[in-house]
């Protein structure tokens, strides 16, 4: 098996290349920390057998950033916790090389994994709220690696504190008494990352670890993992964000389908990419400015001092603003910013503390729901996660439908969205993530509306369909003149779409103008430092 | 969290006032004279019809009447048995401690069976025969259960006395008889438990610390089911109610699942009533107490 | 070369549900139908006495054996399902609809309405069921009615809450409110898409429901509680029977596993049909 196994390999053929030539033998620290060839995990589901990883080859020396980067469904997780023996249940773990520390891991047993874990290698994972034991105390979740791993001589109490500093976490002792929901995003995934700093382990496996987190936040996380580079850590990134990964990595892995189709040094993958899928990744990930051509036109909905008070919080404060036809409108913002809640009055789901909004000259808020409705069908929302948006009991015939004038054909729409009409008689739950989006497009676009107010509309979904369901969007526009209020928190989605963007912060508009102008000179301090925390690709070719 | 615990004890206290009127709503809706209906099959004299027409205020307003029913409730006052001819509290106080002994009895042995099923289930063939195994138990009628045990160890065996409460193994049939049912649903709902909290990321996380996985199971795993496994506190008390009722019964013992049953079939009316206002009154106690276990197993929940 | 590094956990969960399971479960309950329905086709008179055979053993001619009048005590099992049936079947009825009822005025009503009735209902199941039965039959004297009203009555407070809750997750679910984008009036709004979501799985409750009834009804009617000897009701039966235990174990037993295996096959009916229902929506 051992010979056909590796002449199937021949894919990630450029990993073997530039592994030696960079940082590889020149390395003081010895030999390689991980060396697998030929990786394939299968998984053994209950009806069907699923290849997640289909024969890579992986190898990282001490002290270098390798990075794995790929779509869900990639394999790029799966790899990654296959080195710690954690693929996960029903997998099946083959390869024609696994040395894991110097050591052949094939043939051990689950104590000799566990001598691995944690004390060989940390695993960080995406979202610490999570990823922490929810019922026990930060403290007590890096005292259970110490107690496994941890050197003797200092008292647990002191070891935490230290870990807790290393990773920049203030008042340590405070927060180690603290559990996981108590902490901010940013804390919560810094006490995660020092837990799996505690049993000093050579390697530290970071999968998506900054995915959950807010632009700032995300920022703050990345400039720590650097500073543990800095310090000799070896790590291994795993994204599926190109731009978070360019940042940090020395080398670069693209997974899709269970095999890395493109890997080499960072810069080098990324100034001369050969995969196409690769190509598309980059271009998903350096943003494209979709050209437009539309003049606005009149005003369609306008907002006047919009306020909203939520009990004793005030949820949006003071907030002005007018759409006019044919324009697309960025409303920026990190979570809890009040960009939502915008998102709700102007949609008359809320009615606003004071303030008003006007839709098609028309007042649309203070007045009961039955005065809406006549004009209700030209305002239309594309939600974040359209499945919880379908009626699950509906086909997506029927769903769509019900947005159109009654007897239209329903599959002229779906073929404008891009969808074949044999998607019509699916349930929402057997489509992908995209063809959701596009019939929640489908639905949103029928009634022929004036407004549509999209919230969040692509950030559940990858980067390459993302980019397809923008392009869906800035085509509706042009040909329809339909204006487009676009809620994000990724200010590259804006600054690639839209036409004028809105900063928000603690519920103020605090910086508004053309795209251009805000992204180009930032007047507000806010705006500067969401736009410093975007990362950025850095192409050097 | 002190709030926490007031609005709940608060809760409690409104859940068994409508209870009690409940209970006493149901007295007056019984068709035929109120006297009547308290009498049951006791004896039917005009003393005693006087003696009721003023215990329970017949001859006042009716408001009068539900509210003196309230505040005897309040004190602790039952009422009196007329087919007795003793106090209700008497009656029931007799009966409390054999019943007790069972219940506790019952419980132990049913949670014990359940947290040592549910973590045996980690091997595929103990989780294949036990998940079988509490389907039938679940689905088999308490007396049925009881039934078989005492044609299998008592009469073909003889291990155990048929029936009686005089001594400890007289106490093991009918404890392991009301236990089952109880040990077959907290074995579902702590495996179910086990299964999701193993499956949760920081289940990964502590594997990739080096934590064997029974330390990930007890560490960690355990706490997340005992959460659901604690909103069946109040389902087990009815359980073990229904137990009391039939497996005293089945077994010939003592308690106040016979007195319950006599009381019914007598007709006897306040003692009927007392027993249902009471295990209100318990399954609201133990309601509040799986809340303030809630409480203490998940930091979440608290608000400080 | 190849290693197995972690057992393949998920694969067992759906060794323990075979199909085969199923498929004994929903002939078993045909057979159970058939006994209520046209009871004769199965057995023969479950009334006849015998006084030269009692309390015989399970043999060729008697399958069950008989009891200590000498009757038959499979054709009395066979005989006894039509009042199971027709007892929980009623007693179903009466939750189903009174649940139905009030779990959704609690769920799409005024928050008054909500508080009011979600209170009644969390003080009625403040008592265990068996207790409320047994109250109920205290009042209205022992019966056939009396005691599908006490079973059906101790079953209201399940099917309003989950009624009620399951109302209120529709109610706010996303495609509710995205509905209101259409101008979907709201009378409109609960008749497309509240009420099928929410009474979608209520037949499925309704069938493992009927197990939990016929646990019910036979432990009321083993305490006496319901129709009376010599009906070939199965508690009652049991209860007849059980005396005679250390003789003839088969007059008591045996009619106890049919009722066992009556209430675990609705269960297992009942699951698969939640999973096929579910199904259609995830595949």
């Amino acid at each position: 098996m051992t010979e056909t196994a590796q002449a199937a390999a021949s894919g990630p053929g450029r990993d073997d290349e530039a592994a030696p030539s960079g940082t590889g033998e020149s390395a003081p620290a010895g030999p390689a920390l991980v060396r697998v060839e030929d990786l394939r995990v299968t998984f053994h589901l209950p009806r069907r057998t699923v290849a997640a990883v289909r024969g890579i080859d992986l190898t990282i020396e001490p002290g270098e950033c390798v990075a794995i980067v790929g779509e869900s469904g990639s394999g790029k997780s799966v790899t990654a916790r296959s080195l710690v023996g954690l693929a996960g249940p029903g997998a099946r773990v083959e390869a024609a090389r696994f040395e894991v520390a110097g050591r052949d891991v094939r043939r051990f047993a689950p104590r000799d994994w566990r001598r691995l874990r944690g004390g060989f290698a940390g695993l960080v994972l995406q979202d610490a709220l999570v990823s922490l034991d929810p019922l026990r105390t930060v403290g007590a979740e890096i005292g259970e690696v110490l107690r496994v791993h941890g050197p003797s001589g200092l008292s647990r109490t002191a070891q935490v504190r230290r870990l807790l500093e290393e990773v920049h976490v203030p008042e340590p002792d405070r927060r180690a008494r603290q559990y996981p929901h108590q902490l901010s995003g940013g804390l919560r995934q810094r006490s995660l990352i020092a837990s799996a700093l505690a049993g000093g382990p050579r390697l530290l496996i970071a999968d998506e670890p900054t995915t959950a987190l807010d632009a700032t936040v995300q920022a703050q996380i990345l400039t720590l993992l650097a500073e543990r580079r800095e310090a000799g850590e070896t790590l291994l990134l795993i994204s599926h964000d190109l731009a978070v990964v360019s940042r940090l990595a020395d080398r670069v892995l693209v997974m899709k389908d269970g095999r890395v189709v493109e890997a080499g040094a960072t810069p080098v993958l990324l100034g001369a990419a050969e995969h196409p899928y690769t190509t598309t990744l980059i271009a998903a990930a350096s943003g494209r400015r979709r050209v437009t051509t539309v003049e606005p036109g009149q005003v369609v909905a306008e907002a006047t001092a919009l306020r909203k008070v939520y009990a004793d919080r005030t949820v949006v404060r003071d907030v002005d603003l007018s759409i006019r036809r044919g324009e697309i409108v960025g409303l920026v913002g990190e979570s809890g910013s009040g960009k939502t809640t915008v998102a709700q009055l102007l949609f008359g789901l809320v009615e606003p503390t004071s303030g008003s909004v006007d839709f098609e000259g028309q007042r649309f808020s203070g007045i009961p729901e039955r005065a809406r409705r006549p004009v209700r069908r030209r305002l239309q929302l594309i939600a974040q996660d359209p499945l919880s948006a379908f009626d699950p009991r509906w086909t997506v015939r029927r769903i769509v439908a019900e947005a159109l004038p009654r007897g239209a054909a329903v599959a002229p729409i779906l073929e404008r969205v891009g969808l074949g009409e044999e998607l019509l008689d699916r349930y929402p739950r057997q489509l992908s993530g995209g063809q959701r989006q596009r019939v929640a497009i489908a639905r949103a676009i029928a009634p022929r509306p004036s407004l549509i107010i999209c919230d969040e509309p692509v950030s559940a979904l990858d980067v390459s369909v993302a980019a397809q369901v923008l392009d869906l969007l800035v085509d509706i526009r042009e040909k329809d003149g339909t204006a487009l209020l676009f809620i994000s928190h990724d200010l590259g989605v804006i600054r690639d779409l839209a036409d004028r963007v809105l900063v928000m912060h603690d519920g103020r508009v605090v910086e508004q103008g053309p795209v251009r102008s805000v992204f180009d000179h930032a007047g507000h301090p806010y705006t500067r430092r969401l736009l410093a925390a975007v990362p950025k690709l850095e192409v050097f070719a | 969290m002190t709030r926490a615990i007031l609005r709940r004890v608060g809760a409690g206290a409104l859940v068994l006032w409508a209870a009690a009127t409940a209970a006493y709503l149901a007295l007056l809706a019984a068709p035929g004279d109120i006297v009547d209906t308290i009498i049951g099959d006791g004896a039917d004299t005009p003393v005693i019809r006087a003696q009721i027409i003023r215990e329970w205020h017949l001859d006042s307003p009716p408001v009068v009447q539900y509210l003196g029913y309230l505040a005897r409730a309040v004190t602790g006052d039952l009422g009196r048995s007329y087919l007795l001819q003793r106090p209700v509290a008497e009656v029931i106080g007799g009966q409390l401690a054999p019943t007790l002994r069972l219940a506790a009895a019952a419980a132990v042995f049913g949670l014990l069976l359940a947290l040592v099923l549910a973590v045996a289930a980690r091997r595929p063939w103990v989780r294949r025969l036990s998940s079988t195994a509490e389907l039938v138990v679940v689905s088999t009628p308490p007396f049925l259960i009881g039934i078989v045990l005492l044609s299998l160890f008592s009469f073909r065996l003889g291990w155990f006395p048929v029936s009686g409460d005089r001594t400890v193994a007289a106490l093991v049939l009918p404890a392991i008889t009301m236990g089952l049912p109880i040990a077959g649903t907290l074995a579902q709902v702590l495996r179910d438990g086990l299964d999701r909290a193993l499956d949760e990321p920081f289940a990964v996380t502590a594997r990739a610390r080096g934590l064997r996985e029974s330390a990930v199971l007890v560490r960690h795993a355990l706490r997340h089911a005992l959460l659901p496994a604690v909103t069946m506190l109040g389902w087990s008390f009815g359980v073990l109610v229904a137990g009391t009722v039939i497996i005293e019964n089945v077994y010939g013992r003592p308690g106040l699942g016979q007195v319950t049953l006599q009381a019914v079939s007598g007709g006897d009316m306040p003692v009927v009533l007392a027993v249902v206002v009471l295990s209100a009154a318990a399954f609201v106690l133990i309601n509040t107490c799986a809340d303030l276990a809630y409480l203490i197993i998940d930091p979440r929940l608290r608000r400080s | 070369m190849s290693i197995m590094l972690t057992r393949p956990r998920a694969a067992i969960r759906t060794l323990r549900r075979p199909r085969i399971g199923v498929g004994l479960a929903v002939i078993f309950l045909a057979l159970a139908l058939t006994a209520a329905l046209r009871p004769s086709l199965l057995a023969g008179d479950p009334l006849a006495a015998d006084p030269l055979h009692v309390l015989e053993a399970p043999s060729a001619l008697h399958w069950f054996g008989t009891d200590q009048l000498g009757r038959d005590v499979f054709f009395r099992v066979v005989h006894g399902a039509r009042h199971s049936l027709v007892i929980s079947v009623a007693a179903i009825g009466i939750s189903v609809g009174v649940g139905i009822l009030i779990g959704l005025t609690a769920g799409l009503g005024h928050r008054v309405a909500d508080e009011a009735l979600s209170r009644s209902v969390d003080a009625l199941s403040a008592f265990p069921l068996i207790l409320l039965a047994l109250l109920f039959i205290a009042i209205a004297g022992i019966g056939t009615t009396s005691l599908i009203v006490a079973i059906g009555v101790a079953l209201v407070p399940h099917f309003a809450r989950v009624v009620r809750a399951q109302t209120f997750v529709v109610r706010r679910a996303a495609y509710v409110t995205h509905a209101v984008s259409f101008g979907t009036s709201k009378t409109r709004l609960v008749v497309r898409h509240v009420l099928p979501n929410v009474l979608g799985p209520v037949p499925v409750l309704a069938v493992i429901g009927l197990g939990e009834a016929i646990l019910l009804a036979a432990g009321l009617s083993f305490l006496g509680m319901g129709p009376q000897p010599p009906s070939p009701e199965w508690g009652a039966m049991i209860s007849e029977s059980r005396g005679y235990l250390h003789i003839a174990w088969w007059a008591s037993i045996l009619p106890g596993a049919v009722v066992t295996a009556t209430i675990i096959s609705l269960t297992v009916t009942g699951r698969f049909l939640q999973r096929r229902f579910e199904g259609r929506e995830t595949v």
